[in-house]
Order: C-alpha cells, then structure tokens, then sequence
C-alpha cells in the first residue's frame, strides 16, 4: 500500500487514534519515569497520577543519582567497551569475510560451515567455560574479560560476506592493478564500499554491548569496572529501593544516550539492529 | 602480505598452471585473512562449547576437589529438581505467552502504520525505542509503574474500582507481569520485521484482489497479505521465539526468580547454579538443554521453511 493516496484526516483518525493509543502505552514507563525523576520522595509516595511535579526536585534526585554511584564512570566504561568490542569484531570479522566471499583458498567451505555453526550458538553457551578460563587467568574484572568474548562476530562475518558477494570483482581487479595488497584491498577498496552493511553492523553490536546484562554481571564484581546496565544494578543494591526518584533519575541517565543516538539516526539504528536480528 | 599476493590479475592463470595451490598467492592471501578470525572463532566460540558439553558430565564445582566423571548424572538430577522443572516450565510459558501477542499485536500495529500515510515514521520510531533503551533500567521504571502501594497502574486501575494487584510480589501474578514487559520489549522489534515484509508486498496483488471481488481490506488481507507474508512471519516467529527463551535481564534485575521461584527462568537457573552456587557441571547441563531449545526452534523453522513457504 505504499501507493496508498492520502486520505482525509477524518476518515484516517480512527488508524490514528488506535495508533496514539498504543504509543501511549509503550511509552508510559518512559513518561512516568521521566515524571518521578524530577519529583521529591514525597510527592511520589502521594502516588498521584500528575505528571508535572509541584516542587520541581530534579536536580536533586540528578545530583543524587550522579554521586551515590560513580554513574558517569558506568557510561564511561560502556562506551570504552563498546569501542574495544566493535574494533575487534571488524578487525577479525572484515578480512575473513573478504576471503570467504572473494577468494579461492583451500579450507573456504569448512570455514564457512563453522561460522553457520557459530551463528546457531547463542553467547550464552560458551559463557561458562570462558567465565572458568579467565577466573584461572586472574583476568575477571577487567576490560579484558569484559570484551576477549565478543572480539569475533560470526555475525559480523556472515553479514559483511553477504554484502562483500555483491560488490563487482573489477573493483578488486582493478585495485590489484594499481599493486594494492590484499590487506590494502581489503580496508581501502572493500570496506567502504560496504559502508551501509558496516554502519548497520556497528549499530548492532553497539546497542547490544551497550544493554548487555548478562556477561558484565558474571565477570565484573568491582562497581568502578560496571557497564551501564550492571552499574543501574548496582545503584539498586544500594539505594534497596528506597529513594526512587534518584533511582528513575539514574535510569534516565543511563537509558538517554543509546536513546538520543537513536532518535538522530533512526533509520540507521531500525535497519542495523533489525537485520541483525538474524543472530538470534 | 606477500610480494606475490599482489601480482596483477592477468597474471594468474599463468601462475595457477605453473605452481601447486599451496603457493597460489590468492589461495595464501585467502589463509592469511581468514585464519585471525578462525583462530579467534575456535577459541572464544566453539571450543568453549564443546568444553560446556564436557563439564555437563562433570560434577566440577569453582574451589571445591577436582572434577571427576560423573556421565549423565546432571541430566539425571535435571529430571529430578523442581528448581529446574519450574525455571523450564516458566521460560516455556513466557515464550507462550509473549511469543503469539508480540507477533499478533505487532502486526497489527505494522498493519496499521503502512495503511496511511501520516505519521508512518513517528509511529514506527516510538514502538522502537525499548528495543534499543537499556532494559535493566527501563525494567527499573516498570518496577514504579507496578508498585502495589504507590505505581501509577494501581492508581489508575483504582479509578475503575479495581483492587490494588501486587504485580511483581505476589507469585500469581509475576510471571504475568514480566510477560507484559515481554511483549513491551518485544513488540518494536515485530512491528519493524513485519513492515519490511510489508513493503515487499506489490500492491499490485492487493489491486488484483480487489478487481476480483475482494471488496474488503478483511478478504483483501486473508487473500494476498497474509500469504505473502509467510516467510516473514517464519523468521518474525523464530527470532522472537528465540529472544524470549533468553529472557534474563527482567528476571535478574527486578525478581531474580522469587517469589518462591515463581519466575524463575532457564538462563536465570544457570546463572545461579553455576555463577553464585559455583555448581558449574550441573550448571553446563541446564545450558546444553537451552542450547538444545534454541537449535530445536531453528531446526523446526528449517523444516517448516522447506515444506510450504515459498510464495515467490
């Protein structure tokens, strides 16, 4: 129905309304716990169903939020984790798929079996014996332990094989011609001629290492090494649940920035994490 | 990279008739790039899986006596531990339940936003936001909204004279109430996939459909859309099948399986066995059989996927 012509506003209120609807109850838990953030304890526990407070705490609960926990140092630790883990997965993930989808080498359809069996494998599986070999290694809580699992992406090499398969092999000729290597080939000429594949592909891994809960709680138990989503947990530990208007400011805090990245690049973020969503 | 990797094409042929593979210089290139990736692939990935495999015949505990060979006596405990019964159970209910209303609402709602034109990127936005906000606090806010005594829902409810529900503390209503952050989580994701099927639909079919008497968007849609959308469905149905069996996040943040293991859930069984009991043998069991759950789902979408959706 993309061709559908624009219909009068009336006979197109009722889609309208059931959709405003719908918005409305997705987008309750953000609006009441914006609401909360900015309200003192008390008018809470008064548990009125106003939005707009009458004594303006914001500050408060924001400033509360901010030095109970070292919150800053939790998106901090989030980005510097998200940074390592995307480096990583391109840097193993570009030239393997390069090789799988361009070149003729012995071994190319084993591989290429083993990284479908990868993609059946979800990164909980392997968590427990990884989680034994860095606790033997002394490696928990560090950045190490914290990214080394997620360095390859079979993902990342299925997705940038597809879209590498479509570009033209004149490009590489051509490259080849000029006396370009293939590893020069392979980040100068490849790479950015699958530039959509790799910002969707960033996307991706950034939201899901951003969110990720699981891995930081089992290897991390110094609170200055917590990832966002772990540092909230800790938050809660030690307020016990009593102070929510810093905890909804906290909450804030930590959900806002993978938000606003969405919301300037919406389109990116809906096409990276949904075709991605193929991991499983 | 080697001088002979970067021989211009033309010369290939030649080379390829004169030298054995091994020195072919696209067959060298072709080992050299792939081999960080396999090595880093067997190391971080299926090594430890098949390890995981191993340990679940072990009786390894962290810090207690050394591991001895115990068979299948984990999968046999497994059987027996109502822990594990009710953390199966439940992550079986959840997917019941969040599977069928993520997927019915959401396409819906896909339906819905691709039938005009106003408004189609506002709404897909705000049904996408919780996929990408951080659940654990978005959990946190579900948390007020839920609150017995002060949650806004309860007063909101009281408003139609409906009596205060302990959603998350009372063990017959948690699991409802985390299937409905579920579906909340879940839905954006659904509504996304669907209209992307639904763009690849062309709308010729639908004007043939209605030259051919079928009047109203009803038939319209049970003759054309739904059955165009067949593949789409599969995957939506697969990857969303597979999103709930990982539910963890809500359960550790705001329950960790209580009341009285009331949700408890697979991967939240194997975290506590194996990450605060140290239990890690009996821990890789409760793993091998999520990991024989998700391969179950994908496995039955292959062999639904051979037998009949192929519309195009």
């Amino acid at each position: 129905m993309n061709t559908a012509p624009t219909r009068s506003l009336l006979a197109d209120a009722p889609r309208l309304a059931v959709l405003s609807l719908a918005a409305l109850v997705v987008l309750a838990p953000y609006l009441f716990m914006l609401s909360a953030s900015v309200k003192p304890g008390g008018e809470i526990f008064q548990a009125s169903l106003n939005l707009w407070p009458r004594h303006f705490y914001g500050w408060e609960n924001y400033h509360k939020a901010l030095t109970a926990v070292p919150l800053l140092r939790f998106l901090l630790n989030g980005a510097i984790v998200c940074a390592i883990v995307l480096f990583f997965q391109l840097l193993f993930a570009v030239p393997c798929a390069y090789a799988l989808a361009k070149l003729r080498w012995p071994g190319r359809g084993l591989v290429f079996a083993l990284v479908l069996l990868g993609l059946l494998i979800p990164a909980h599986v392997p968590a427990l014996p990884l989680y034994v070999a860095f606790a033997k290694l002394g490696l928990l809580d560090s950045f190490t332990a914290l990214t080394a699992p997620f360095a390859i992406s079979v993902f990342a090499i299925f997705m940038f094989r597809q879209a590498f398969k479509a570009l033209p092999d004149e490009l590489i000729q051509a490259a080849r011609l000029d006396g370009m290597g293939e590893l020069a080939i392979v980040w100068r000429v490849i790479l950015p001629n699958a530039w959509p594949t790799a910002t969707a592909f960033a996307t991706f891994s950034v939201v899901a290492h951003w969110n990720d809960l699981f891995w930081p709680l089992i290897v991390i138990q110094r609170q200055s090494m917590a990832t966002p989503a772990l540092g909230v947990l800790f938050f809660r530990s030690q307020e016990g649940g009593n102070d929510i208007g810093a905890l909804m400011a906290a909450s804030v805090i930590t959900t806002l920035p993978m938000v606003a990245a969405f919301l300037l690049a919406q389109r990116r973020f809906i096409q990276g994490v949904a075709t991605a969503g193929l991991k499983g | 990279m080697s001088e002979a990797a970067r021989l211009p094409a033309a010369l290939e042929p030649r080379l390829q008739s004169r030298l054995p593979w091994r020195l072919h210089p696209e067959a060298m290139a072709g080992l050299l790039l792939a081999g960080p990736a396999v090595l880093a692939l067997t190391l971080l990935l299926l090594l430890p899986t098949a390890a995981l495999l191993v340990l679940s015949l072990t009786d390894m505990e962290l810090g207690g006596p050394p591991l001895r060979w115990i068979g299948l006596a984990n999968y046999a405990e497994l059987l027996g531990d109502p822990g594990f019964r009710i953390a199966l159970r439940n992550t079986l209910v959840y997917v019941a339940a969040v599977l069928p209303l993520s997927v019915a609402l959401g396409l819906g709602l896909a339906l819905l936003i691709e039938g005009g034109t106003r408004g189609r990127a506002f709404f897909r936005a705000v049904f996408f936001l919780p996929v990408v906000s951080l659940l654990v606090s978005m959990a946190t806010a579900w948390e007020y909204l839920l609150h017995p005594t002060i949650g806004p829902l309860n007063r909101a409810l009281a408003a139609f004279g409906i009596a205060p529900v302990n959603w998350l503390g009372s063990s017959d209503w948690v699991l409802t109430s985390l299937c409905m952050i579920g579906v909340w989580e879940n839905l954006g994701y659904v509504v996304v996939l669907f209209l992307a099927g639904l763009t690849a639909i062309p709308p010729e079919l639908r004007a043939a459909a209605e030259t051919d008497g079928a009047r109203r968007g009803w038939d319209r849609f049970w003759l054309v859309t739904w059955p165009m959308l067949g593949p789409t469905t599969l995957f939506v149905v697969t990857i969303t099948a597979i999103r709930c069996l990982r539910v963890f996040d809500t359960v550790a943040t705001l329950t960790q399986g209580g009341p009285n293991k009331a949700s408890e859930v697979l991967l939240h069984e194997m975290y506590l066995e194996g990450f605060t009991y140290f239990r890690i043998g009996y821990s890789a069991a409760i793993t091998v059989v999520f990991l024989v759950v998700v391969l179950g789902l994908v496995l039955l979408q292959t062999r639904v996927l051979e037998r009949r959706v192929h519309y195009q």
